[in-house]
C-alpha cells in the first residue's frame, strides 16, 4: 500500500500539480480512502456481479432478466441492497445470540480481506505480502468457520445441516486447491502474487517474447499445468458453493442451508462475501495461470533496471517513461487486460451454473478425495520432472509452451463454436452475430 | 515487516466497521415487530419439532481429521516449493534431485496414508456404506 500511495502521490503531483508539503496529510487520508475503496469494491464487485449472473441466466433461459432499474437494471442491485436495510432484523429466540451476530461479520472479514494481496495493475495493490499466495488461501478460510458458526448457532435443522455439509466441502476442496497453485510457486520461486504475475514472461529484449502473450502464461508451461488449471478451477467452484457443488445451500433439499435463519442485511452479509467469493476465484486463476495483469509484448522492468536506468517500459520498440500520464496509461491498460482475463473467468463460472445439475454428496466428496488430489500429486511431480528437463528460458521449453497456447486457442473457438450450435439449436438469435 | 502488514490491519478494521455500520443503520431504520412465531427456528412452516443439535455423522469427523492430515501437509510443501526453485537456480546448497527425492518419500508415506483410509472406508459416502452414521436415528 505504500507503493501504492507514493504511486497516487507522485500522481498528484505532477498531473495535478498537488503541492509536496501537502503530502502527509494526503497520503494519511489516502490510505484510509484505499482501505476504504477496497472494501466497497469487494462489495459492488458482488453486486455487478449479481446483475451480470441474473442477465445470463435469463439469456440462457430465454427470459430477460431484470432490466428495470437504472439503465438496463443495472441498478438492481443497489435496490436489493436498500431493500435488505430495510427489512426487520429476525433472531430466533432458539438462536445463540453472540455467534449467530458474528457469524456474517468473519464470512465477509474472510473474503474482504482476501482482496488485500490481490493486484489489480502493476502498482494497484493493498499490500504486496511475500507470502501472499499462502495468506489467501489461509484468510478466506476463516469462511468456513463462519459457514459452521452459523449453522450452530442457528440452532435449526436445515442450518446445521448446511453449516456442516458446506464445512466439510470446503475443508476438503482446500487440499486440492491449495497443491493446484504449487507448480506456479515452484516455476516462480515465490509466493508474492505480484512475483508470480511477473515471472510469467520469456525473454524482455524482444516484443514477441516479452511478458503478458499467452505462450508465457503458466497455464501453457505443460500438459500438467493445463491439468492443474482444471482441478483449481473445480476445487475454487465447490470453495464459492457455486453449481455444480452447491450442496450447502441446495435449495430443494435444505431451503438455504447455513443461512436459514438469516434475515435482513446479516443474510445480505452472506450473499455479498458469497458472490464477492467469485472475485477471488477468478483473480486467483487470472493471476497464477494467465498472467495476471501484464500487457502482451510489454517488459516490466526489473528492480535493478529501475535503478539503473529509471522506470521505463518498452513496448514494440516504443519507451514508455513510467510517470504522470504515461504511468496513468500503463497502469489503466494492464488493468483493462486483467479485467478482461477476469470477466472471461468469471463469465464460465456463470455458465457452469446454468448448465450442469447438482452432484450429490458422495459423489462430491469423491471428486476431491479419489480423483482430484491424487491426480494434483502426480501433477505436481510430473511438472517437477518437466522443469528439470525444459528449463523456462530454453527455446524448446518456449515452442512448446506456443504449441500449447495454439492448442488452447482451437479449444477456445470450440467452446464458442459450440455455444453458439446450441443457442441456435435453441432456437434463439446469436448476437453479435458475428462471432464465428 | 510491520509495514508490509499494516494495510492487511487497516483493511480487516475497515471491513468490520463497515460490516459494523450497515448492520447499526440496519436496526434503525428497520421495522421492529417481533412475534413469538416469527422467533420461531424454519421447519418448513410447522413448529419446530425436539432439538436441533442431535447426534450427527461421524464421516464428517473423519473428513475434519483428514483435512488437517493434509492440510498440514500442503502448508508445508509451500516452503518446500521455494527451497526447490532456489536450488534450480543454484542458490541453495542442495541439488535439486536430492530436494525431489525428500518431497517424493515425504508424499509417498502421505499416499500411503491416503490408501489406507481410502481402504478403511473413511471416504465412502454414499447411502450403502456406513448405514447408521450419516443419519442420528436412534438404535445404532
Amino acid at each position: 500500500m505504500q507503493d501504492l500511495v507514493s504511486f497516487l502521490n507522485s500522481q498528484l503531483q505532477t498531473v495535478f500539480g498537488l503541492s509536496e508539503t501537502l503530502f502527509p496529510y494526503v497520503a494519511a487520508a489516502m490510505v484510509l480512502a484505499i482501505a476504504f475503496g477496497f472494501t466497497v469494491f469487494a462489495a459492488v464487485y458482488a453486486g455487478v456481479f449479481i446483475f451480470f449472473e441474473r442477465r445470463i441466466a435469463g439469456r440462457i433461459m430465454s427470459r430477460i432478466g431484470p432490466n428495470r432499474v437504472g439503465p438496463q437494471g443495472l441498478l438492481q442491485f443497489i435496490a436489493d441492497a436498500v431493500k435488505l436495510i430495510f427489512k426487520e432484523d429476525i433472531i430466533p429466540t432458539s438462536a445463540d445470540r453472540p455467534l449467530f451476530k458474528l457469524a456474517p461479520y468473519l464470512m465477509f472479514i474472510g473474503v474482504v480481506a482476501g482482496f488485500a494481496v490481490l493486484p489489480f495493475s502493476h502498482r494497484v495493490i493493498a499490500a504486496d505480502l511475500n507470502v501472499g499466495l499462502l495468506y489467501v488461501l489461509a484468510i478466506t478460510s476463516i469462511t468456513v468457520v463462519g459457514v459452521l458458526m452459523s449453522g450452530w448457532a442457528s440452532n435449526s435443522k436445515w442450518a446445521l445441516f448446511g453449516g456442516m455439509r458446506s464445512a466439510a466441502q470446503l475443508v476438503s476442496y482446500e487440499i486440492p486447491s491449495g497443491l493446484a497453485l504449487l507448480p506456479a510457486v515452484l516455476l516462480s520461486g515465490s509466493l508474492s502474487t505480484q512475483e508470480i504475475i511477473m515471472a510469467q514472461a520469456g525473454s524482455p529484449e524482444h516484443a514477441l517474447t516479452a511478458g503478458g502473450w499467452p505462450w508465457n502464461w503458466y497455464i501453457f508451461h505443460s500438459p500438467m499445468m493445463f491439468v492443474c488449471f482444471v482441478i483449481f478451477f473445480i476445487a475454487q467452484l465447490a470453495e464459492g458453493a457455486r453449481l455444480p457443488f452447491d450442496l450447502p445451500e441446495g435449495e430443494s433439499e435444505l431451503v438455504s442451508g447455513y443461512n436459514t435463519e438469516y434475515s435482513g442485511f446479516r443474510f445480505g452479509a452472506y450473499f455479498t462475501a458469497e458472490f464477492a467469493n467469485t472475485w477471488i476465484a477468478g483473480a486467483l486463476c487470472v493471476i497464477v495461470f494467465f498472467g495476471g495483469w501484464q500487457i502482451p509484448g510489454a517488459a516490466v522492468p526489473s528492480a535493478e533496471a529501475i535503478a539503473a536506468s529509471g522506470a521505463t517500459w518498452t513496448w514494440f520498440g516504443y519507451s514508455i517513461e513510467y510517470a504522470g500520464w504515461g504511468a496513468f496509461w500503463l497502469e489503466a491498460l494492464s488493468f483493462l487486460f486483467f479485467i478482461v482475463k477476469m470477466a472471461g473467468v468469471v463469465f464460465i463460472i456463470i455458465q457452469l451454473r446454468w448448465t450442469v445439475p447438482r452432484v450429490r454428496i458422495d459423489q462430491m466428496m469423491t471428486i476431491c478425495w479419489k480423483y482430484l488430489l491424487p491426480l494434483t500429486f502426480a501433477c505436481l511431480f510430473l511438472i517437477l520432472g518437466w522443469m528439470i528437463v525444459l528449463p523456462w528460458e530454453s527455446t524448446a521449453a518456449l515452442v512448446v509452451r506456443i504449441v500449447m497456447a495454439l492448442a488452447g486457442a482451437v479449444l477456445l473457438a470450440l467452446y464458442a463454436w459450440r455455444v453458439r450450435y446450441n443457442i441456435h439449436s435453441a432456437g434463439d438469435k446469436v448476437y453479435p452475430h458475428w462471432i464465428i | 515487516m510491520l509495514q508490509s502488514h499494516l494495510p492487511l490491519f487497516l483493511v480487516l478494521v475497515v471491513a468490520l466497521g463497515l460490516g459494523v455500520f450497515i448492520l447499526v443503520v440496519s436496526s434503525l431504520v428497520g421495522p421492529k415487530r417481533p412475534s413469538a412465531v416469527k422467533a420461531d427456528a424454519f421447519e418448513c412452516g410447522n413448529p419446530p419439532s425436539g432439538y436441533a443439535r442431535e447426534r450427527f455423522g461421524v464421516k464428517f469427523y473423519l473428513v475434519a481429521i483428514l483435512f488437517l492430515v493434509f492440510d498440514i501437509e500442503a502448508v508445508f510443501i509451500y516452503p518446500w516449493a521455494i527451497v526447490f526453485s532456489d536450488s534450480t537456480r543454484g542458490a541453495g546448497t542442495l541439488s535439486p534431485l536430492l530436494v525431489v527425492v525428500e518431497m517424493v518419500v515425504f508424499v509417498g508415506i502421505l499416499m500411503i496414508g491416503l490408501a489406507y483410509a481410502w481402504r478403511k472406508g473413511a471416504l465412502e459416502w454414499g447411502p450403502e456404506h456406513g448405514k447408521g452414521l450419516e443419519t442420528t436415528t436412534a438404535g445404532h
